[in-house]
């Protein structure tokens, strides 16, 4: 039976991380080298925890499934990352920040660890400038910001549209340095297939080498999970084709409360879909809404002669045109938040206003900055973004406006952790995406980056040690044991399984098919009618998958068929816990939105009075229900109001 | 759109490879090559044969995962994409498509179109970075950079490590990775304390992963999905001389 403590620090809000950090257990540098730990995945999270171990003396064993560290899935954001540096002295502050993140999570955050999110988020950018992050700069040499939704300050430090590329590869370069010196020992072409846990504690892995298929085990003193979200449940999304949510699974069958698994954030500027046999959405970042304006047309018929090519962009004057969040949203504009600006445009798209082809679509125009700012100065601050449009839509976005909708970009929810993000198996710790830690139930752009990099640069380095003290008269951990051999016995088990079913279909049908339910019923917005019937849907799925399943090829290879299998026979099962949590959710929040609880204006209602908690659930074995733990939030420095951005 | 394609199958790093010709139909213009592989192998899988495989992740051109030789070309007939940001509509319905993985003595091949890039992290690990611990840093905004030069040093950031220079190379040379790195590092204060240990470590290291020497045709940077230019080349040969001329 799980009890949550969430072990936050006493004392006031801005004191609590230093305190912590002034009384914590330390390991002495003689005793970290006689310690592993392992961190499995390799992206900003990963890559700077397992680099700050290794700088610290512990002995590191770190995993991704790709060929190469860098390639993890951080790379890909694009925008930017936020600081409360104030370097625009324009308000900024620790404090505000905080603010900002609690709500423009909707409240739904713990307030000790986003506190101390802001407080050391300055920390990331002297450490990223110093690795040599070619962040943008200003004439005089000074580092410059742009602004990005759901805030009024400038805060977010940016290279081109690639920073995450540039901070990923800032933190791969450090994991580079301490692999050259031998303190971490790097694992590549590995996928986590489960966790060992030995006498309560989290004490290995066991991984599938995709090369030689090949079932192998390691033993660590602890083990991180960094293994990102859980989008892809939907198939589609902007997250990398082998993102998956296998490793957090398994830490929630073996004991793991997973958290939130109903919030997922529906970005809302995505290149629109446009066939059947589309692999994944693209992302335009968000820092497009700093300069381009999102509009539809006011008339429907106008709507309707774009859709079939009669009519383009350029034909609909000013005054025929609809710029939706201008107008609702006065204050914030096309910078409100993401799930805002999400349900805006599915609302209009909805009202038969939509421009795509499929009627699934809004106008992103960058006409009125070229006017204002030159082509030459958005090219500098878009190009490659606009580059990455017309290569793949083959329309130039320079002189038509982009056509974008919302897709599922990232999950909010995940594994649950304490203010040290150790979950609820002592010794597994999860950083990053994986858990759920500070978004609430909406995440405010630039923020990703900044919670990887924070996690892994500047708390779990602190946080691990309290841990590890403890941990030193404790031998290397033996790899005979025979949770090792369970654990190595279930994972065979499930493979031969997956391998024997040898039915019709590929694992991309049923892939497919979790996505279209996930999308209807558990997506943008969501009712209980839909929730019960995306339940039912997902177990009859589930049934189909395990009869009619075909993986050609054998498991004692290089298989990527049953790579894919394994990551979608998981989702099957964490799809239906993210409707379960959505439909006990009575109330809209962030990026959940139930319809039965919205207001005249069909804003998110929430309901403080009876679901202001993280819905942390246990695993209570196959077929049964899970059990619902609920971790109450206290708001002692911040007046919980109705969010609004008006 | 139809297309035969003729892709290199090879069962593993020990056995030999051959071509193998496939007839594919109905691929919509707007699909992406890998998705048009996609459509192959799932055609494949519900014919009980064995899929092709190809390293592929983000699908947004940023992650370097995916590679092959198209049609000669490394990421194929477009320019300034990887594979992954390749569509159809840059092929002639009825085409004849020659798919084959990188080759080069550096990389070698896994599995039908995967190859082994781990010599790139190898590289790397020699010297492609600045020796600063978590925690060390002053604040940011104490370094003040020269826009110029931060803007060719992120230029040269930009390398995915995708290989593409490499397979393009006649020699093999692995030259516009190692001064993609340099260059980027050297353009920087804080970067210029190591900078000729570092330019003469990754240099030995680069020749003793097996690839070869640079003869500046500059076909590394025509194929270069990030448009990457050989004037890093050149940089990288200044560093490498003051570093063994110990000016």
């Amino acid at each position: 039976m799980i009890k949550l403590d969430s072990k936050i620090p006493e004392g006031p809000l801005a004191e609590k991380w230093t305190k912590y950090k002034e009384t914590q257990k330390l390991v002495s540098p003689n005793n970290k080298r006689k310690l592993d730990i392992i961190v499995v995945g390799t992206g900003l999270a990963g890559a700077s925890a397992a680099a700050s171990f290794g700088e610290m003396g512990f002995n590191v064993k770190v995993f991704c499934y790709q060929d190469s560290p860098r390639r993890a899935h951080s790379i890909a954001a694009q925008g930017g990352i936020n600081a409360a540096k104030n370097y625009q002295n324009d308000g900024d502050s620790i404090y505000r920040l905080f603010y900002d993140t609690i709500k423009g999570g909707d409240y739904r955050a713990r307030e000790a660890n986003v506190y101390r999110l802001a407080e050391v988020s300055g920390n990331i950018i002297d450490q990223a400038v110093a690795q040599g992050v070619p962040f943008a700069r200003e004439y005089g040499g000074y580092l410059t910001n742009r602004s990005f939704g759901g805030v009024l300050v400038s805060r977010t430090f940016y290279a081109k549209g690639q920073t995450g590329q540039q901070l990923l590869l800032g933190a791969y370069a450090s994991l580079n340095r301490q692999i050259a010196a031998g303190t971490v020992k790097l694992y590549h072409r590995r996928e986590m297939m489960d966790l060992v846990v030995v006498d309560g504690k989290a004490r290995g892995i066991i991984v599938r080498n995709l090369v030689t298929g090949e079932i192998e085990r390691y033993g660590a003193h602890a083990v991180v999970l960094a293994t990102g979200g859980y989008g892809n449940v939907y198939f589609l999304s902007t997250n990398a084709m082998g993102s998956n949510g296998s490793a957090a699974w398994a830490a929630y069958k073996k004991g793991a409360a997973f958290a939130n698994p109903a919030f997922v954030q529906i970005h809302p500027t995505c290149i629109p879909l446009h066939g059947e046999f589309q692999s994944k959405l693209t992302l335009m970042s968000e820092s497009l809404r700093n300069d381009g304006r999102i509009w539809v047309p006011k008339k429907k018929e106008d709507a309707e002669a774009i859709r079939k090519g009669l009519k383009t962009a350029n034909d609909i004057p000013d005054e025929d045109r609809d710029f939706y969040l201008e107008r609702r949203y006065p204050a914030f504009g096309n910078l409100v938040p993401r799930d805002v600006a999400s349900r805006a445009a599915k609302e209009r798209c909805d009202a038969g206003h939509g421009v795509a082809p499929t009627g699934l679509g809004v106008f992103l125009d960058f006409k009125y900055a070229i006017e204002r700012l030159g082509k030459k100065k958005i090219e500098e601050r878009y190009g490659n973004l606009f580059q990455m449009y017309e290569k793949i839509t083959g329309v130039d976005p320079y002189k038509h406006p982009m056509m974008i909708y919302p897709a599922v970009h990232y999950t909010m929810g995940g594994l649950w952790v304490d203010y040290e993000l150790q979950s609820t198996i002592p010794g597994l710790f999860v950083a990053g995406e994986a858990n759920f830690s500070d978004h609430g139930a909406n995440r405010l752009g630039a923020s990703a980056l900044m919670q990887g990099l924070a996690d892994g640069y500047f708390v779990l380095p602190y946080t691990i040690q309290n841990y590890l003290a403890d941990e030193i008269y404790h031998p290397e951990i033996d790899i005979k044991a025979k949770e090792f051999d369970e654990a190595e016995k279930n994972v065979k088990d499930k493979i031969s399984k997956l391998m024997s079913v040898q039915g019709k279909e590929p694992v991309d049908h049923f892939h497919r098919e979790l996505g279209k339910i996930m999308w209807d019923y558990v997506g943008m917005s969501r009712n209980r009618e839909g929730l019960e019937k995306a339940i039912n849907e997902i177990k009859a799925l589930r049934e189909e998958f395990w009869k009619n399943v075909r993986i050609p090829g054998s498991a004692d290879t290089l298989n990527p068929e049953l790579e894919k299998a394994g990551r979608v026979a998981d989702f099957l099962e964490l799809g239906e816990l993210m409707a379960i949590d959505a439909l006990h959710r009575e109330e809209s929040c962030g990026g959940h939105f139930r319809e039965e609880y919205q207001t005249e204006e069909g804003e998110a209602l929430r309901r403080d009075d009876q679901f202001m908690y993280v819905a942390a659930w246990e695993y209570k074995g196959e077929g049964q229900k899970p059990e619902l733990h609920k971790e109450p939030l206290k708001y002692e420095y911040i007046e919980v109001k109705t969010r609004s951005y008006k | 759109m139809k297309f035969t394609l003729k892709i290199w199958r090879q069962k593993d790093s020990k056995s030999k490879g051959k071509f193998e010709t496939y007839q594919i139909d109905n691929i919509p213009s707007d699909a992406s090559f890998l998705e048009m592989l996609d459509i192959l192998n799932d055609e494949l899988v519900r014919k009980g044969e064995e899929p092709v495989a190809f390293d592929h992740d983000c699908r947004e051109g940023i992650c370097g995962m995916c590679s092959l030789h198209i049609n000669g070309r490394a990421h194929g007939p477009d320019e300034d994409v990887t594979t992954c940001q390749l569509f159809m509509r840059k092929f002639k319905d009825g085409d004849t498509i020659w798919v084959e993985p990188w080759r080069a003595k550096g990389f070698p091949v896994i599995k039908d179109l995967i190859v082994d890039r781990s010599a790139f992290d190898k590289i790397l690990q020699a010297g492609g970075y600045i020796s600063v611990n978590t925690g060390n840093a002053p604040d940011a905004n104490n370094i003040p950079i020269p826009k110029d030069d931060a803007d060719v040093a992120m230029d040269a950031a930009t390398c995915i490590g995708c290989g593409a220079c490499v397979a393009t190379c006649k020699n093999s040379s692995a030259m516009l990775f190692v001064a993609a790195k340099v260059s980027h590092l050297a353009h920087l204060p804080q970067g210029r304390i190591e900078a000729k240990r570092r330019v003469k470590a990754m240099i030995d290291k680069m020749e003793e992963l097996g690839f070869g020497s640079c003869t500046n045709t500059g076909s590394c940077e025509v194929e270069c999905p990030k448009n990457i230019s050989i004037t890093h080349i050149a940089k990288l040969n200044r560093e490498f001389l003051k570093a063994n001329l110990d000016v």
